[in-house]
């Protein structure tokens, strides 16, 4: 007899259309993924990818389904801090460690909606704060393709879960970059939308001018079908999101004629590894190949970016976080008296990095250091976003660049927290600048997985799928060798 | 600019995150440390920039003002550390006659 | 106490807090009911949940930009939230959703009674928080967020108040306009009025202003003015002594009739201030205030100075039909049917409101429409029926409703104008009463009401006295 046919390898377009066709059905899909799971060891003992799942569960929800929607039956993963009703909403965080949210995400109803079938919810940095998911609470994620490394961080879980087969799409979120890291890291695609054009609400957030829903895909396909099942107008639920329709984003066209892509300087330093390099120089020629012309362009301040954003997210982080008081949900540990309880609480609720970052936002946002520190970065965001409109203007349709500079590094290699705050250089712009950006796998560098990186206009993820869809088409197997 | 101790112990204090004293020292070290990288803000004169007036940026959306909230799929009480009678408790305040900032 | 009156210089400042009659909060939509059992009226966002966002309730906006239009404010057609940081229990989110730099609108002022104006600094818009019940559970704190994200205006003077009276006449004054504008309920008994005032004391020709220290948790106007005078006091004692008023919370206590220092948590407050980042900013077209400022009503200054010239009414009537917005829209409906402001104005003062006090109910719910009571003043006023039977038609219409001229008809009220029926009707009371009939027509005049009074009789009160007087004047000879 021959093996049953894998689905989950084959899409989401594909599970879905077969699944709407009844040629399969979602419980078989839901089952293929949780022994998929256990083969390579999703949990604690292994991959420790997934904090929390339900097979039983999840084979209910599948049978009870109505078969229909642009994801029918297609498994996927929640980072741990999108607000899910089943399964738990942790954060990777002791704070809110067994919560289960009595509200589902934005996102969450939106995939159901669709179809899909939620299989798990996935490690990360407590409160996505990290680029390696070695801030978890929970202990780290490791990566799939060398278990000795990290997947990356902060939403490194849902990254090592697609890599590692369980599903086809799994959602992330993005604040400095955090998508698209873990997907270079893991050799999958992974989407960072136009800031407002994916709903945060259910959300938790970290830094809210910085926060998006993010997108992983085992395929630029795959990303472009959850791409175009999430976003829309959520006004009625997130005051930040953008009140307009979603256009299609998949697109059959592998043609890039007449598309200008630049090469920010910045993005290509003398520092960057001879082997990172190559491997852009390659993506840069399959690029070309597809029709594209390139121009070298220049976003003088992508220097300043981190500082910036390592003063307006720890900033925004400080006030959102203060809700995790213990008074009416979470952990609560008594001390002495209100303050005690809030003190031990938070003490005993929040890791090492979470409290940096709370304090140091604390700090910059104090009287006597606003205008130093908080108002002076939001002056340099909007320099830095004017780098990118300035750009866009001169002519250029889409950015290519590395999405980092290396692949993973080994669990417990970086210890410095500044040193750890560099992972996000390539991305964080991008969260900065408000504008859409995507990884997608474009080789290996000694064996590991290394991302290109596409930035493109606010609302401009048509052209950015267009790119990446040529790349991935034109590199086709080279881009995971 | 450098923090202190001091200035270490005052935002803990604000933040309520409840800094053990053996950790003080680590953590001057470390915010200090990334703090140094902010400097680089400097290179950029201040010019009280107004923030950059999105075109595509309409005003903020409003909600009708219908009773239309997201339901609750679990009783407040399921999620809440110590409920009574409805009521979230928690530990008697120590300034009970203070009227709080909010009245 | 007064003495120190003498030697120093109150300086007050009120900042009043002013819950806004929306039907659900300002950032999510549960209800705003009043007294409804503890947390019921909650959902992910007002309960501060993880990944719950604020969306601006649109009423809100509206009532709070009618209520700074209403105080002569200069709106601002683009307004920025901001996080207000700090700790409390009842405070959800460990933040308040206010506004700092840019808030929703400047300037404006309120006119005391004797015609001078307070100038105000600003208006912004803010949340609730939630009440926190201290002695209900025995070492415990009692947390209930029904208020919290109830949305709010605070609308903050200029310190130019110079004495508790007029600091409880400005309140007064504002109260008054909040309620035409129908923007409150304004009441400081369920919380949805709150003062926190600022008071100092200089020595009088002293242009700085010395510390001031805030006095809250008062719960009426008259509290509030006795509270300032306790606190004035205190400042000039220490002044006199020669030491220094440390800048602080003050609470009043009625019971105690004192004002003491609120024990509070650290110094001065670091609210660590940034703009709201899920809030984009507030933007109002100048066609969205121009309508709000076209839809104004009338507020009672004005409407006070109209009455008196255009109706020529007195002060103290002008007062009954001015002390409500619902009172003078009812009044002038009256005047607008039956065309007569003083006739209108008593039927109003007289009959409606006495009735009215008598059943404890609201104009509103009065059961006779403003235009009936216009139509039967239109009728006594012309004669067609007298007064007395116009009293006994309202009567009829409080009870059974009914428009006036059916009413009349129905209980034969309608005065007999017709000079043949009158004049019938004198031929039989002179034919009756000879003895009174040869007198009157021999020059006593005095005796027309007598004669008066048996044609209404023998009318049924139908005849109409004016007439008469008028026939029984010619054949008088007069």
């Amino acid at each position: 007899m021959s093996a049953p046919r894998e689905w989950i390898p084959a899409g989401a377009a594909s599970i879905a259309a077969a699944v709407r066709e009844r040629t399969v059905s979602a419980t078989d899909i839901v089952r293929e993924s949780f022994d998929r799971a256990v083969a390579v060891k999703a949990g604690a003992d292994g991959l420790n990818c997934i904090l929390s799942s339900d097979r039983d569960a999840s084979l209910r929800a599948a049978e009870s389904h109505p078969v229909g929607g642009a994801l029918a039956g297609v498994p996927v993963v929640l980072k741990d801090n999108i607000a899910t009703t089943t399964l738990t909403t942790s954060c990777g965080s002791k704070i809110l460690e067994g919560y289960i949210s009595p509200y589902n995400a934005t996102v969450a109803t939106k995939l159901h909606q669709a179809g899909a079938i939620l299989v798990g919810k996935a490690n990360m940095d407590e409160f996505a704060m990290g680029s390696s998911t070695e801030f978890s609470a929970f202990g780290p994620a490791r990566n799939p393709l060398d278990t000795s490394r990290v997947p990356g961080g902060s939403s490194g879980g849902s990254a090592a879960a697609v890599a590692a087969g369980l599903a086809p799409i799994a959602l992330g979120s993005e604040t400095g970059g955090s998508v698209r890291q873990p997907a270079a890291f893991c050799g999958i695609v992974g989407v960072k939308p136009t800031y407002g054009l994916i709903s945060r609400f259910g959300l938790v957030a970290f830094a809210s001018s910085l926060d998006n829903i993010g997108v992983f895909g085992r395929t630029v396909d795959d990303s472009a079908l959850a791409m175009q099942v999430l976003a829309g107008d959520d006004t009625t639920h997130d005051a930040t999101s953008a009140p307009r329709p979603a256009p299609t984003y998949r697109t059959d066209s592998r043609d890039l004629t007449g598309l200008v892509i630049g090469k920010p300087r910045e993005y290509f330093p003398e520092s960057l590894p001879a082997l990172m390099r190559e491997q852009c120089d390659r993506a840069i020629d399959a690029l070309k190949a597809r029709g594209a012309t390139f121009r070298d362009v220049s976003l003088p301040h992508t220097d300043l970016a981190l500082p910036v954003y390592y003063i307006i997210a720890p900033a925004e982080c400080s006030a959102n976080l203060a809700r995790f008081d213990g008074v009416r949900y979470g952990m609560r540990i008594d001390g002495d008296g209100l303050r005690g309880m809030y003190e031990a609480t938070r003490s005993k609720g929040f890791g090492a990095e979470v409290t940096r970052r709370i304090l140091l936002g604390t700090y910059v946002l104090s009287a006597g250091y606003f205008d130093a520190y908080y108002r002076k970065a939001m002056e340099v965001r909007a320099l830095i976003t004017k780098d990118f409109t300035d750009v866009w203007a001169s002519g250029v349709h889409a950015l290519f660049t590395p999405t980092t500079a290396s692949p993973a590094f080994h669990i417990g290699a970086i210890s410095d927290p500044y040193e750890m705050y560099l992972c996000d250089l390539f991305t964080v712009s991008a969260n900065l600048a408000e504008v859409p950006a995507m990884s997608l796998p474009i080789g290996r560098v000694q064996g590991l997985p290394v991302g290109g990186q596409v930035i493109a206009p606010k609302f401009g993820e048509v052209n950015m799928f267009r790119v990446a869809y040529a790349l991935e088409s034109e590199l086709g197997a080279e881009a995971h060798r | 600019m450098a923090v202190s101790k001091d200035d270490v112990r005052h935002i803990a204090g604000l933040a309520r995150v409840g800094v053990p004293e053996e950790r003080l020292d680590g953590l001057v070290a470390e915010l200090n440390g990334i703090l140094g990288h902010m400097d680089a803000l400097e290179r950029v004169p201040s010019r009280g920039l107004a923030e950059i007036a999105d075109a595509t940026r309409a005003g903020m959306p409003l909600g009708a003002d219908a009773r239309t909230s997201v339901p609750l799929e679990r009783a407040r009480d399921e999620f809440a550390p110590l409920m009574r009678d409805g009521f979230f408790l928690v530990p008697r305040l120590a300034t009970h006659d203070d009227a709080g900032d909010a009245s | 106490m007064s003495e120190f009156h003498e030697r120093y210089e109150m300086v007050i400042g009120l900042e009043v807090h002013v819950q806004l009659k929306t039907n659900t909060k300002a950032f999510c939509r549960c209800s705003t009911n009043f007294g409804d059992s503890p947390n019921s009226n909650t959902c992910p966002v007002c309960l501060a949940l993880p990944g719950a966002l604020p969306v601006l309730n649109a009423r809100a906006v509206d009532l709070a930009v009618r209520a700074a239009l209403s105080l002569g404010c200069v709106v601002n057609h683009r307004s920025i939230f901001a996080r207000k940081n700090y700790f409390y229990p009842d405070l959800p989110k460990g933040y308040q959703i206010s506004q700092a730099d840019q808030p929703l609108a400047l300037q404006g002022s309120v006119a005391l009674p004797d015609g001078r104006r307070i100038a105000l600094t600003r208006i912004h818009m803010e949340e609730d928080a939630g009440k926190s019940v201290h002695d209900r559970y025995d070492g415990f704190t009692a947390i209930d967020l029904n208020r919290a994200g109830v949305p709010l205006i605070e609308i903050v003077s200029e310190p130019e108040l110079r004495s508790s009276a007029d600091a409880g006449a400005y309140l007064r004054a504002l109260k008054e306009i909040l309620l035409f504008a129908d923007v409150s309920d304004c009441s400081m008994e369920e919380g949805s009025l709150r003062v926190d005032a600022n008071v100092s004391a200089r020595p009088y020709g002293q242009q700085e202003f010395n510390t001031r220290t805030e006095v809250k948790n008062v719960n009426s106007f008259s509290n509030v003015e006795r509270a300032l005078e306790l606190e004035f006091a205190r400042h000039c004692a220490v002044h006199d002594a020669g030491g220094i008023v440390v800048q602080q919370t003050m609470l009043f206590d009625a019971a105690a009739d004192q004002v003491r220092a609120a024990r509070s948590k650290e110094g001065s407050h670091d609210y660590r201030y940034f703009p709201e980042p899920d809030l984009p900013p507030l933007v109002l077209s100048e066609a969205f205030v121009e309508g709000i400022k076209c839809a104004l009503p009338e507020f009672p200054s004005s409407r006070r100075t109209r009455y008196t010239s255009s109706f020529g009414l007195a002060a103290g009537d002008v007062e009954v039909l001015t002390a409500t917005r619902a009172v003078g829209d009812w009044f002038e409906a009256v005047v607008a049917r039956c065309g007569d402001g003083k006739l209108a104005a008593n039927w109003v003062m007289g009959d409606v409101l006495a009735t009215l006090n008598e059943s404890g109910g609201h104009i509103a719910e009065f059961p006779i429409a403003p235009a009936q009571l216009g139509d039967l003043i239109a009728m006594i006023k012309g004669d067609a029926i007298s007064t007395t039977a116009g009293r006994k038609v309202f009567a009829a219409m409080v009870k059974d409703g009914g428009e006036p001229k059916a009413i009349a008809e129905k209980l034969g009220l309608l005065q007999v104008g017709d000079d043949a029926a009158l004049e019938s009707w004198i031929d039989q009371v002179m034919a009756e009463l000879p003895d009174e009939a040869a007198r009157f027509a021999a020059g006593e005049r005095k005796l027309q009401g007598v004669l008066i009074g048996a044609v209404m009789k023998k009318s049924g009160g139908r005849a109409d006295p004016k007439k008469l007087a008028q026939m029984l004047g010619k054949r008088a000879g007069g």
